[in-house]
C-alpha cells in the first residue's frame, strides 16, 4: 500500500462510531480498528452497543448495532461522549446515531444503502443526503457496497460474499484515514477464514480497496495521525471486562492451586465468562452449564464443599434465583464467588444495557441476617484484579463474595498492562488435616482467631467426618442448636466476621488539596467521573474524587474521608442505592445524582452537574 | 466412584453422635438402620462417603450418619451433589430426599441429575405426604387426598416417581420398602455398584400424617396379592402359588397382569426404557400391583467421567507449569510492547 501523499494533520484524540445493521459486522470492524490502534500505542477505550435481538429485521432502527472507539495520545478514561466520526452503513444507522453527533462531525455514509425502500423503513420521506438536513456535518458519501463488489469482481466470490466484505472496505478506508498499521488485521483475516482461502482473499482485497480509495479519491483531502500515548512500559493487550474477569478467575485458580468449578446458566451479559472459562480446562477448570441458576450456584457450592474454588456467574435475574443458596453458603461458611454482570432491570428489563441497580440485591437481597462481601471493578481491565480479590476474600475468610460487574465494563475494552504471574497475590489455602480440639475431636465451627474463618475440612480427610447444614449451628461443634443465646451469638458473629475483613483504605484524588466537594462513586462509573473531574480541574475548579471497590465491608477510613468535605456527591446508575447506604451509615446527607437510562454517564453530564455543585453548593 | 479400599467397619461406625429425632415409629428409622447396616459392605472408608440432603423429615438423615454430610436446602440436594461429585470423583456421594423435596421444589434438579447420569445414589423416601411441614399433600399423594391443605381433596394427579425417572433417562431405577431390610439392602447394593445415577424410591411410612400408606404391599394379609418382586432373569410371577403373571398384552402396549399365562422374564439391562416404563405402570396410585426391585440398570458414561476426561485430556496436551501456561494465555492474541 502506497506511502501517504496527502496532507497529514495531528490530532490528540478521536472518537469513531461504526454503526450498521446487526448483520453488517460492525462489532468485528470496531474490534479490528481497536486492535490496529492498540498496536500503534494509543490509549483506547471502547464500547459496543448492540440490540438484544440476534437479528432484528434488516435495515430497521431496532436492528442497529454500533461500536465506539475512543483513542488518544494521552491516557483516557471513557469511550467518549460523542463521536467525531460516524460510519453509517445504512439509513437506520444514520438516523439512530445522528442526535449524538456534535456539529462538524464527519459522517461517512454507504450511499448504496440509501434506497427509497431503506429510507422508508426508517421514516425518511426524502434522503437526508439530499435535503440539506446534514449541512452542519462533514458528510462523505461513499458507494461502499458497489465499490467493494467492484473490487472483488475478478476474485470469483459470490455476490453475497462480496457484499458482505463491505465492512472490510470501510475498515480499510478508516485505517487509511487515521494512519493505522494494518498487518494485524490481515493476519486476523487469515486466521478467521482459515478454511476459506477465497474469503481471506476477498476480505483482504476489500480492505485494500478501502485503503486505496482513501489514498486516491479527492473526497478525502486529509489524513490524520494520533501519536502514541505515554503509557508505563510493558506488554499490553486490549481486553474487555468479561475477558479480564475470566482470566482473573483462572489466575485465582493458578495462584491458589485449587481446581476451579464454574456453575452457570446462560444470561446476557454474563454468558461470555462461561464461554471463556470453558476454553481453559487445562488449568483444572470445570464448567457446568446447569439447568438453571439455582443449580448453577448449588453445584458451585457443592464443589466448594469438596475443596474447589466454586464460582457462579450470572446477571441480576439469576442472582435473585441464587439468593437462597447464597444464604446457605453464608451459614455453611464456605468460599464462593458470585459474579453479577448487572444489566438494566427489573425483570428482563433491557438485557444489553447497563445499570448499577443490583447493589441493594447484593448487599441485602437475602433472607435472615445474611452478610457477605461485595466488591466492584472500576474498568474493563480492573475486572481481572477484582476477580482475584473476590477469590482472595472468599478463600481467606470462607465466605461468599459478590462481584458486581456491569454491562458497561463487561463489554467495554481498554489496553491492559499484562501482569507478571508471580507478582499476583498468593492465594494458597490450607485444608484442615487433623482434629482441632484439645480432646481430639474435630470442631467444624472453631474459628481461626485472626480471620474468624472456620476450618475447611473437605470430604476425604480421615478423622474429620462431620455434618454441616442450613440449620443453626452451635458455636464450635456445629451441632444443630435452637439455643437462643447461641443463635444471637452466631448471627452477630457472622456479621462481625464480614465487617472485620480488612480492606484497603479508600484513596482520595485531589491535586489541589483544597477541594470542598467530594464525588464518591463505585464500580463502572469510575471512568466518566474521573473524566469529568479532570475537565473541571482543567478549568480551574477544585474537586476531589474517591472510588469504592469494596462495598461490603466498606473501607475503615470512609467515614473520616467523607467528614472532610462540605458536600459529597454520589453519582450512580440507579436511584441512589449507595447514597442510601452512606446516609444510613455515616449520617451524611450526600447529594445523589442518578441516571437509569441503560446508558453509562457521559463525562459531560457529570461535568455539568459537578460544576453546579462546586459553584453553587 | 473410586476403587473401594477394603476397610473393615461395622454398622456402629456409621452412627453419628447425634440424637435421632424422628417421630417414634417413623419408617425413617428402619431405613437409617438398613443403610448403616449396609455401609460396611461397601468397603469404602467413611471419609470418602458423603450424604447430601435437602429439607424434610427424611433430609435429616445425614446428621445421623458418621460420614461427611450436608443438610442443604429444599429441593437442591441433587444440584449441590452434582458439583461435589463432578469435582471429586474419588467420593461416594449419596443424596437423601423426600417426595416433596425431590419431586416438587426440586423436580428440575432431579430430572437433570438423572439425564446427566451424575454418579449419585439418590434415595427418595416416599411417604406420599409432606412430613416436616405437618401433613400437606405431596406430588405423590393420590388424587382426592384429604389433608390440611386440601380439605375437599387434592385436585392434582400424582407423579409415579419411577416413570418420571425413566422419562428423565435414568440409567438405574429401583424401588424398595422401608420395612423389608433384606430387600432394601439388596437394592442399595445394586445401586452402589452402578456407575452413574442410581435412583431408588423407598416406600416410607409416615405414621403421623399418612399412616398405612403402603399397607397394601406391606401387610402380610394383603401383600402377596399386590406385591411383585422383580428378580433379574426370573419370570415375573406373584400372588399365592404364583398365580399371576406379568405378560405382554395381545395387540396393546406395555405390560399387564393376568392369571396364568406365560410370564415374561425380567431383564433390567434391556436398553429400551419402554420395558422398565411398562413395569412402572403396573402400579397405579392405588398400588394395586406394585413391583419392587431393580427395574432398569443400563450402562452409559457418567457426567463425572466425561467432564473429568475433558479436563484430564486438556491437561495432558498442555506443557509447562500452570504459571507458565497462564503467562502464555495472558500474552495470547494481539499484544504490543511499550519500552
Ligand atoms: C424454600 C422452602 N420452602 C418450603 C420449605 C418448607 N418445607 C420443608 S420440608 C417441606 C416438605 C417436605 O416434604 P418431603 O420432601 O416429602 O419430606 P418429608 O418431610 O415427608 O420427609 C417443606 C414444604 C422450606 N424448608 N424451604
Ligand atoms: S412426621 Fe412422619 S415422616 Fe416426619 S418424622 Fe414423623 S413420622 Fe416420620
Ligand atoms: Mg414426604
Amino acid at each position: 500500500m502506497a506511502a501517504p501523499s496527502k496532507r497529514v494533520e495531528q490530532l490528540d484524540r478521536v472518537v469513531i462510531r461504526f454503526a450498521g445493521d446487526s448483520g453488517d459486522g460492525m462489532q468485528l470492524t470496531g474490534d479490528r480498528f481497536t486492535s490496529e490502534t492498540a498496536q500503534l500505542g494509543n490509549d483506547i477505550s471502547t464500547l459496543p452497543n448492540f440490540p438484544a435481538e440476534i437479528r432484528a429485521p434488516a435495515g430497521t432502527l431496532p436492528g442497529v448495532s454500533s461500536f465506539q472507539v475512543h483513542f488518544a495520545d494521552y491516557d483516557i478514561l471513557t469511550p467518549g461522549d460523542a463521536p467525531n466520526v460516524l460510519v453509517a452503513m445504512n439509513p437506520a444507522a444514520l438516523k439512530a446515531n445522528l442526535s449524538e453527533l456534535p456539529p462538524g462531525a464527519d459522517i461517512i455514509v454507504n450511499t448504496d444503502e440509501f434506497t427509497k425502500r431503506n429510507l422508508a423503513k426508517v421514516g425518511y420521506p426524502v434522503s437526508p443526503l439530499e435535503d440539506g438536513s446534514l449541512d452542519e456535518f462533514a458528510v462523505h458519501p461513499v458507494a461502499l457496497t458497489s465499490m467493494t463488489v467492484g473490487a472483488l469482481a475478478d476474485l470469483g466470490v459470490g455476490k453475497k460474499d462480496a457484499e458482505r466484505a463491505k465492512n472490510m472496505f470501510a475498515l480499510g478506508l478508516l485505517s487509511w484515514m487515521y494512519s493505522r498499521p494494518f498487518e494485524s488485521t490481515l493476519r486476523f483475516l487469515e486466521r478467521k477464514f482459515v478454511k476459506r482461502p477465497d474469503l481471506v482473499a476477498a476480505n483482504k482485497a476489500a480492505f485494500q480497496a478501502g485503503w486505496n480509495y482513501g489514498e486516491t479519491t479527492e473526497a478525502f483531502a486529509v489524513r490524520y495521525e494520533v501519536k502514541p500515548a505515554k503509557m508505563p512500559p510493558g506488554t499490553y493487550r486490549n481486553i474487555t471486562g468479561n475477558q479480564a474477569l475470566s482470566l482473573g478467575l483462572v489466575a485465582a485458580a493458578v495462584r491458589s492451586g485449587l481446581p476451579l468449578f464454574l456453575g452457570a446458566y446462560p444470561i446476557t451479559p454474563a454468558s461470555d465468562i462461561l464461554h471463556e472459562l470453558s476454553k481453559h480446562k487445562r488449568f483444572g477448570v470445570t464448567t457446568m452449564q446447569a439447568e438453571d441458576e439455582i443449580a448453577a450456584v448449588g453445584a458451585a457450592l457443592g464443589a466448594a464443599y469438596g475443596g474447589a474454588l466454586g464460582v457462579t456467574t450470572t446477571s441480576g435475574p439469576g442472582v435473585a434465583l441464587k439468593s437462597e443458596t447464597i444464604s446457605l453458603a453464608i451459614a455453611l461458611e464456605l468460599p464462593l464467588v458470585i459474579v453479577d454482570v448487572q444489566r438494566a432491570g427489573p425483570s428482563t428489563g433491557m438485557p444489553t444495557k447497563t445499570e448499577q441497580a443490583d447493589l441493594n440485591l447484593a448487599l441485602f437481597g437475602r433472607h435472615g441476617e445474611a452478610p457477605l462481601a461485595v466488591i466492584a471493578p472500576r474498568s474493563p481491565s480492573d475486572c481481572f484484579h477484582a476477580a482475584i480479590e473476590a477469590a482472595r476474600i472468599a478463600l481467606t475468610y470462607r465466605t461468599p463474595v459478590i462481584l458486581l460487574s456491569d454491562n458497561y465494563v463487561a463489554n467495554g475494552s481498554e489496553p491492559w498492562l499484562l501482569p507478571a504471574v508471580d507478582e499476583l497475590p498468593d492465594l494458597t489455602v490450607t485444608f484442615a488435616a487433623e482434629p482441632n480440639a484439645p480432646d481430639g475431636r474435630f470442631l467444624p465451627y472453631l474459628r481461626d482467631p485472626e480471620t474468624m474463618a472456620r476450618p475447611w475440612a473437605v470430604p476425604g480427610t480421615p478423622g474429620l467426618e462431620h455434618r454441616i447444614g442450613g440449620l443453626e449451628k452451635a458455636d464450635k461443634t456445629g451441632d444443630i442448636s435452637y439455643d437462643p443465646a447461641n443463635h444471637e451469638f452466631m448471627v452477630r458473629t457472622r456479621a462481625a466476621r464480614i465487617e472485620a475483613i480488612p480492606v484497603p483504605d479508600v484513596d482520595v484524588e485531589d491535586p489541589s488539596e483544597a477541594a470542598r466537594v467530594l464525588v464518591l462513586g463505585w464500580g463502572s462509573t469510575y471512568g466518566p467521573i474521573g473524566a469529568a473531574c479532570r475537565a473541571l480541574r482543567q478549568r480551574g475548579l477544585t474537586i476531589a474524587q474517591a472510588h469504592l471497590r469494596h462495598l461490603a465491608p466498606l473501607p475503615a477510613n470512609l467515614g473520616e474521608v467523607l467528614a472532610g468535605y462540605d458536600k459529597v456527591v454520589v453519582p450512580e446508575m440507579n436511584l441512589g442505592q449507595l447514597a442510601a447506604v452512606i446516609r444510613a451509615r455515616h449520617l451524611i446527607d450526600v447529594v445523589p445524582f442518578n441516571q437509569v437510562s441503560g446508558l453509562p454517564f457521559t463525562a459531560a453530564t457529570l461535568e455539568n452537574m459537578l460544576e453546579d455543585v462546586v459553584k453553587n453548593g | 466412584m473410586a476403587d473401594p479400599v477394603t476397610v473393615k467397619l461395622s454398622s456402629k461406625d456409621f452412627k453419628s453422635d447425634q440424637e435421632v429425632r424422628w417421630c417414634p415409629g417413623c419408617g425413617d428409622y428402619a431405613i437409617l438402620a438398613a443403610v448403616q447396616g449396609f455401609m460396611p459392605e461397601l468397603g469404602i472408608p467413611r471419609e470418602n462417603i458423603v450424604f447430601v440432603s435437602g429439607i424434610g423429615c427424611s433430609s435429616r438423615f445425614p446428621y445421623y450418619m458418621n460420614t461427611y454430610g450436608m443438610h442443604s436446602i429444599h429441593g437442591r440436594a441433587p444440584a449441590i451433589a452434582t458439583g461435589l461429585s463432578a469435582s471429586r470423583p474419588d467420593l461416594s456421594v449419596w443424596v437423601v430426599t423426600g417426595d416433596g423435596d425431590a419431586l416438587s421444589i426440586g423436580g428440575n434438579h432431579l430430572i437433570h441429575a438423572l439425564r446427566r447420569n451424575v454418579n449419585l445414589k439418590i434415595l427418595l423416601f416416599n411417604n406420599r405426604i409432606y412430613g416436616l411441614t405437618k401433613g400437606q399433600y405431596s406430588p405423590t399423594s393420590e388424587l382426592g387426598k384429604i389433608t390440611k391443605s386440601t380439605p375437599a381433596g387434592s385436585a392434582d394427579s400424582p407423579f409415579n416417581p419411577l416413570s418420571l425417572a425413566l422419562g428423565a433417562e435414568a440409567s438405574f431405577v429401583a424401588r424398595t420398602i422401608d420395612s423389608d431390610r433384606k430387600h432394601l439392602q439388596a437394592v442399595l447394593r445394586a445401586a452402589a455398584a452402578h456407575e452413574g445415577s442410581a435412583f431408588v424410591e423407598i416406600y416410607q411410612n409416615c405414621n403421623i400424617f399418612n399412616d398405612g400408606a403402603f399397607d397394601l404391599v406391606k401387610d402380610p394379609s394383603t401383600r402377596d396379592e399386590h406385591l411383585i418382586r422383580l428378580e433379574q432373569d426370573a419370570p415375573i410371577v406373584f400372588g399365592p402359588d404364583n398365580r399371576y403373571s406379568v405378560v405382554y398384552p395381545e395387540g396393546g402396549f406395555g405390560l399387564q397382569v393376568q392369571e396364568g399365562g406365560t410370564p415374561i422374564v425380567h431383564d433390567a439391562t434391556v436398553d429400551d426404557p419402554a420395558y422398565a416404563f411398562a413395569l412402572t405402570r403396573l402400579s397405579g396410585s392405588d398400588l394395586g400391583t406394585t413391583p419392587i426391585g431393580v427395574f432398569r440398570s443400563v450402562q452409559r458414561p457418567s457426567y463425572d467421567e466425561i467432564v473429568r476426561k475433558q479436563v484430564l485430556d486438556a491437561r495432558a496436551q498442555a506443557t509447562g507449569t500452570p504459571g507458565e501456561m497462564f503467562t502464555e494465555l495472558l500474552h495470547a492474541g494481539d499484544t504490543w510492547t511499550i519500552l
